[in-house]
């Protein structure tokens, strides 16, 4: 294993440049297949980047010797992206994995020129021959968490840290609302957009803005534990983890957190580059595939809670329940789906409106 | 909006705005002594990487930030025998020092992920800050009232006293400074390591007195900032400190606005989420509004000094 901050990968592209490109289709049995993965943050972000370094670690477990992997970290999502995918390609990746929404544009750019190289793009919408995305239904998480926090709010005033404002995190937002809103209907969710997924001090501080305006819950969709731990501090509710399981950060104010398992897609993927059955396609599991996993209640919650939330999840489970089931208004009192209706894949990728009760 | 809520907001302000403060600060008089060192934020880094893994090793947040400031000026040190004594280009070594830093923070931190340390509050008993009030003066960490005497202190040794005047000398004029047997070099050394040892320190409020924890590159771009408020504040210490706030406010009253609910929507999110940068165009013009000439940079800065001996 090799991990690579962006400064080294600067040198390591130089060399890798000055190689020709390492037999391209000679990658026979023998040699290791080197896979490569490229991340915005780094991997001690303690949730999404951590997450995909776990799932890494499944892979190499499971593979040992007959694989090479590399680790990009806190690559920006932008034209620095296509360099570092282009020089993974270069340096005889032949899997690459980019896990970060915005990189998209690049990883389309790039796997046009390199046509034997197979890259999976997560969160990601654009595929073509040798680009396939995969994702997991975080807002399936979402769901579970919201009723925990419906039952528990005092206040029924929420806050929610939000990165950015595209499809995968107002899903989240709006399965999170729906299912609080299930349990009690006056739940008022107010929405802080920080544009960055990874900036400890800027989420600490917006964490105290909506504690102040008495939101006794937080719910984050950045990377890293800082809200948690404000909220620890001011002794509030609580929150909950994002990406991976945060209780360290905040034992009392952390109530459970939604884990992503990425190790059994990467695992999957690979097998299939072996076997050569790979295939461009979209791999979108969930909480039934376990893909999503709801970590530890925490002590305090009730035990009616527990129960009520554990329902959510073992409905999703088993089909039962699905989290954007109509009637659903949106926050500009438009109908966004007709009653007993839900809302097909495409129209989850598409979602850029906010359910009622959200104020964004 | 009640006191409360105004109260609420001001801590957040100074909260935010006091690791800017202490590292402008420094590079102040970094620069009053000639020198431009574009490594604050990799000295930042490398304090606040310092301060998390000393508090959670001994558990004691005043040696966290002693040894912060310690390797900010050790990081500094590297700079200044470079640019001082080897005559490199300042601005090369600067970014250089801000690459390292980034670079060493994370392979030093990396033992320390995942793992939360107690939060440097307050020293005062807690039964003072009950009233909203009596919290605005007494309920801050120690580095806020550090960042706060800092501000007297460094206004005071440049303008009052001699030490001062003979920093101000080496910036504005090294050769006649080194004329009349001033030791350009060695006052230049000893601003630069101050400046990094405030580097150190303010990097050490991230894990001290923002949040909690050792994250990669946690400071952000905060130490841009710092260099940009320097310039923005033309080099003088108390309009340093209305600068810091000044950005601090409109950053923290965007998550305000936002977090409210409606309190604010006299002015839409949109033009909230806009005011960091509408401000500091605003304040850009008035600074270039005054006569040409009087932007008040000190004359050698960036410059090596090389006397023709």
């Amino acid at each position: 294993m090799t991990i690579i901050t962006r400064r080294t990968a600067l040198k390591i592209g130089g060399a890798g440049l000055a190689l020709p490109l390492l037999g391209s289709r000679a990658f026979a049995q023998d040699e290791p297949l080197k896979i490569g993965f490229v991340n915005v943050g780094p991997r001690d972000d303690n949730g999404w980047t951590y997450g995909h370094y776990v799932g890494m670690q499944a892979l190499e477990e499971e593979f040992g010797d007959r694989i090479e992997t590399t680790f990009v970290e806190n690559v920006a999502e932008g034209p620095d992206c296509e360099r570092v995918l282009r020089e993974l390609a270069q340096q005889g990746h032949k899997l690459i994995f980019a896990t970060s929404f915005g990189f998209g544009d690049y990883v389309i750019r790039v796997a046009r020129e390199f046509p034997d190289v197979i890259f999976e793009h997560a969160t990601g919408y654009q595929r073509s021959e040798n680009v396939g995305t995969y994702n997991a239904r975080f807002h399936e998480g979402r769901a579970v968490i919201g009723t925990i926090a419906g039952h528990m709010t005092e206040t029924n005033l929420i806050g929610y840290i939000g990165s950015f404002p595209i499809p995968e995190v107002n899903m989240g937002i709006n399965a999170f609302t729906l299912a609080a809103q299930k349990v009690n209907p006056d739940i008022e969710v107010r929405v802080v957009w920080l544009s960055t997924w990874n900036d400890p001090a800027r989420e600490a501080d917006a964490a105290r803005a909506l504690i102040d305006q008495g939101c006794d819950i937080l719910v984050q969709h950045t990377d890293g534990p800082a809200a948690l731990q404000v909220a620890e501090e001011r002794g509030i509710i609580g929150g909950f983890g994002q990406g991976a399981d945060m209780s360290a950060f905040a034992p009392n104010a952390h109530l459970s957190a939604i884990i992503d398992i990425w190790g059994p897609h990467y695992i999957a993927a690979t097998q299939k580059v072996l076997d050569g059955t790979w295939e461009s396609g979209d791999s979108w599991p969930g909480l039934a595939e376990g893909e999503v996993v709801i970590g530890d209640y925490n002590e305090k919650i009730p035990a009616d809670v527990v129960e009520a939330a554990e329902a959510v999840r073992l409905g999703i489970i088993d089909g039962s329940i699905d989290p954007f089931t109509g009637p659903i208004v949106d926050n500009t009192g438009t109908e966004r789906v007709a009653e007993g209706e839900t809302i097909d894949d495409a129209g989850l990728w598409a979602m850029d409106w906010y359910v009622q009760g959200v104020q964004s | 909006m009640t006191t409360e809520m105004l109260i609420a907001i001001i801590i957040t302000v100074i909260g935010a705005s006091t690791p800017i403060l202490i590292a402008a600060l420094g590079e102040l008089v970094v620069e009053k002594s000639g020198v431009l060192n574009l490594g604050v934020e990799g000295m930042m880094l490398i304090g606040a990487v310092t301060g998390f893994a000393v508090t959670f090793t001994t558990g004691n947040p005043w040696l966290g930030i002693a040894c912060a400031a310690f390797a900010g000026m050790a990081s500094s040190m590297i700079f200044a025998f470079l640019t001082l004594s080897l005559s490199a280009n300042q601005v090369a070594t600067g970014l250089a020092l801000t690459i390292f830093g980034t670079g060493y923070s994370s392979l030093f931190g990396q033992a320390f992920t995942g793992r939360p340390i107690t939060p440097f509050r307050s020293i005062f008993p807690p039964e003072l800050a009950t009233d909203p009030v009596l919290r605005l003066i007494f309920g801050h960490s120690p580095l806020v009232y550090f960042s706060l005497i800092m501000v007297v202190a460094v206004w005071w040794f440049l303008t009052r006293s001699r030490a001062g005047l003979i920093l101000r000398a080496v910036g504005e004029n090294d050769l006649s400074a080194h004329s009349i047997g001033y030791s350009v070099i060695g006052v230049r050394y000893a601003a630069v390591a101050f400046g990094g040892a405030m580097a150190g320190i303010a990097g050490s409020c991230f894990p001290l007195l923002l949040t909690p924890q050792w994250a990669e590159r946690m400071t952000a771009g905060r130490g841009w900032i710092a260099l940009a408020l320097v310039v923005f504040a033309a080099w003088r210490p108390f309009r340093l400190l209305a600068g810091a706030y000044l950005f601090g406010l409109v950053m923290t009253l965007e998550l305000y606005a936002k977090a409210s609910g409606g309190a604010f929507s006299f002015l839409p999110a949109e033009l909230w989420a806009s005011l960091p940068y509408l401000a500091t165009i605003l304040v850009l013009v008035l600074i270039s509004l005054r006569r040409a000439g009087h932007s008040n940079a000190p004359a050698c800065l960036g410059k090596p000094f090389m006397p023709a001996s």
